[in-house]
């Protein structure tokens, strides 16, 4: 029976739920990550660092540090997950390693009354709050921007990963935007599996089999290649939606201060994890945000193309750390 | 020479001593670890891996490995999350179907004579690539009994811990104590002799398998009720991660030395060793490094305790 009795009294020390709304500052938040092996994720955790370095030292929270598995597991991550409660973490974020694997941990986290946030990798438990990436949309823009320059006839699309569900969504959105405008035609279709050099050889190899391309919808990672391959075939560069790498950026300037080349280039900035911090921190204030909020996508336009590729580090992403105040003010427009 | 402890007795109780170290600098990193709470936590994902390391222990016991334990475990969580929700009928016959593989893989290696190494290897893809039709993205429901049954508390301690001591009990009746045991572990040690005093090889081997196939489902129905829901790649660590726990509990790959008391303490010092380090703050990129140190310092150890007692 004692057991059972410090066992309540854990659970209770541990479910402590804030007693005056808005006071966090010595609230923990915990990032839980799955993988760090490539340039995002890099950036993702570098902005992490920056963003909460600064909140710690500002007194809004005591502590924010993040926590990477060893090996990119679901079970791993769920054990890290059980751990981060027993700790005592106020608020856990978590890029999730599998939508679904994690929900069990997740439960047990929230039934000890701890905030979940999942963002980019999320998670499907209905107790977690998601920060997603309509991914739809980024596809859809694609399309509008074709349209917006008038640009009609054949169109290349460049596609990510088979199989994977950020490529079905995005080619969901390109396809649903060709089928409303007549204008436009798909006589092509490649997998570059968001890699420069995949999409230049698959381009390259489809191109010889192409009429004449107006534009090519990308998905990231994937326009310099494309690129390289239509200067290799000698055939005119069509209007290549980018992805905001910084290879792709720096390609794009080349050409605007050559030839006056003009298009856009849009993606998920890799800060996003700054913001499911903020939405953590304003949830353990005790704000009402929706269970399901969505991320704004990151647009590098024409006019502010030098200034975004001044900010990008060498083979990065462009990236985006938000401020309390910037968060506000997109979940405030979220609402309407 | 008159001792206190005998050698054999010292190798045996090492990985006890293991385990309770481990739990030691637990309770001393994080004092909340100490309580019923706690221990749920913290050991509450080990009952697949204990599970998944008996399975294997089978199969080292007749000097075999298996190399797909973990796309097994992986495969039963994807199945538990989709058919045996929506058709429990058809679910179990799927989940009996898969334990009858595993029987014939096994015969197919005695049959044949074929390595079991590869055979599994092979093998691990069929079941990924099962798991996959099963279950293209991951998602399903495990069914309403199996994610309540593993999170019933029982009185004085956690779950985790009385299902480790049962299994561990149960597997000590039958692979040390029972005639069936002796033939199990003559068969790794002799198989010549066993076959020549009238057994079949083959019948051992198919029933070994199946055993694994058996307890390969038990990891992955209580996996599935502990995540709630399925995922075709959720339990690919497990292979190697049985095979460290069978040889962390005191087992040798070769001439049916296995013991499965040592065996479950093994998965759950494994289960542990990854908490621990994580308490203690150790970088990501350290830790499988200071994960292999502590089965190297362990290992060593009992190296030097078998060399005691030959030189004693």
């Amino acid at each position: 029976m004692k057991a059972l009795a410090t066992a309540t009294t854990v659970l209770l020390a541990i479910g402590a739920v804030p007693a005056s709304a808005a006071e966090t500052k010595d609230m923990k938040i915990a990032l839980s990550n799955n993988f760090a092996g490539n340039s995002w994720r890099q950036a993702m955790l570098k902005s992490w660092e920056t963003v909460t370095k600064q909140a710690v030292a500002d007194g809004v929270v005591a502590e924010a540090p993040a926590f990477t598995t060893s090996e990119n597991q679901a079970t791993e991550q769920a054990a890290q997950i059980q751990n981060m409660i027993l700790q005592g973490y106020n608020a856990i974020v978590i890029d999730a390693a599998s939508p679904t694997a994690l929900n069990g941990a997740i439960r047990q986290a929230c039934d000890a009354g701890i905030v979940v946030v999942t963002f980019d990798g999320i998670a499907t438990e209905p107790c977690a709050y998601r920060i997603a990436v309509d991914f739809k949309k980024l596809g859809g823009m694609q399309v509008d921007y074709f349209k917006s320059r008038g640009i009609k006839g054949n169109l290349l699309e460049v596609r990510g990963l088979a199989g994977v569900f950020v490529d079905d969504e995005i080619h969901d959105g390109i396809e649903a935007g060709v089928k409303a405008d007549p204008d436009l035609k798909i006589v092509g279709s490649v997998h570059g599996n968001w890699t420069q050099t995949v999409a230049q050889k698959e381009v390259a190899g489809i191109l010889p089999t192409l009429p004449d391309v107006a534009a090519v919808a990308t998905q990231g990672g994937d326009g310099f290649g494309t690129a390289q391959a239509f200067k290799d075939a000698g055939r005119k560069t069509p209007v290549i939606f980018l992805g905001n790498r910084e290879d792709e950026l720096s390609w794009w300037k080349q050409q605007k201060d050559a030839t006056g080349y003009q298009t856009m280039s849009a993606s998920i900035a890799p800060g996003s994890s700054t913001f499911a911090f903020w939405v953590a921190k304003k949830l353990l204030a005790g704000e009402k945000l929706p269970q399901d909020m969505v991320l704004p996508i990151t647009v590098v336009t024409q006019d502010n193309l030098e200034d975004q590729l001044k900010h990008t580090e060498k083979g990065s992403v462009t990236n985006v750390e938000y401020k309390e105040a910037d968060v506000s003010g997109l979940l405030a427009g979220l609402k309407k | 020479m008159p001792r206190f402890l005998s050698w054999s007795a010292a190798e045996r109780l090492l990985p006890a001593l293991t385990l309770a170290a481990l739990l030691a600098g637990i309770f001393h990193q994080q004092p909340r670890a100490m309580s019923y709470f706690g221990l749920d936590l913290l050991l509450n994902l080990s009952i697949p891996i204990i599970f998944a390391t008996l399975a294997q222990m089978m199969i080292i016991a007749i000097n075999d490995l298996d190399l797909s334990i973990g796309a097994f475990v992986s495969l039963v969580a994807c199945i538990g999350s989709t058919l045996l929700t929506t058709e429990p009928v058809l679910g179990v016959l799927a989940l009996l179907a898969g334990i009858a593989a595993y029987g014939l893989v096994g015969a197919l290696v005695e049959w044949r004579r074929l390595p079991s190494i590869v055979v599994t290897l092979g093998l691990s893809f069929v079941w990924l690539g099962l798991a996959v039709i099963v279950l293209p993205t991951p998602g399903g429901r495990a069914p309403a009994v199996l994610s309540t049954l593993v999170r019933v508390k029982p009185p004085f301690a956690p779950l985790p811990v009385y299902v480790a001591a049962v299994v561990a009990l149960l597997g000590w009746l039958a692979v040390s104590r029972s005639s069936m045991g002796v033939v199990l572990r003559g068969a790794g040690g002799n198989p010549r002799s066993v076959a020549r005093a009238g057994w079949s090889m083959l019948a051992i081997r198919v029933s070994v398998y199946a055993t694994a196939g058996v307890l390969g489902t038990l990891a992955g129905l209580s996996l599935l009720g502990l995540t709630t829901s399925g995922d075709a790649n959720i339990a690919s660590r497990y292979t190697l991660v049985s095979i460290a726990s069978v040889i962390l509990g005191g087992a040798s790959f070769t001439g049916g030395r296995v013991f499965p008391v040592g065996a479950v303490l093994g998965a759950m010092t494994l289960t542990l060793a990854a908490s621990f380090l994580t308490f203690m703050r150790i970088s990501p990129d350290w830790q499988i490094g200071a994960q292999g140190f502590i089965l190297i310092a362990v290992l060593a150890l009992r190296a030097l305790l078998t060399r005691w007692k030959e030189t004693s």
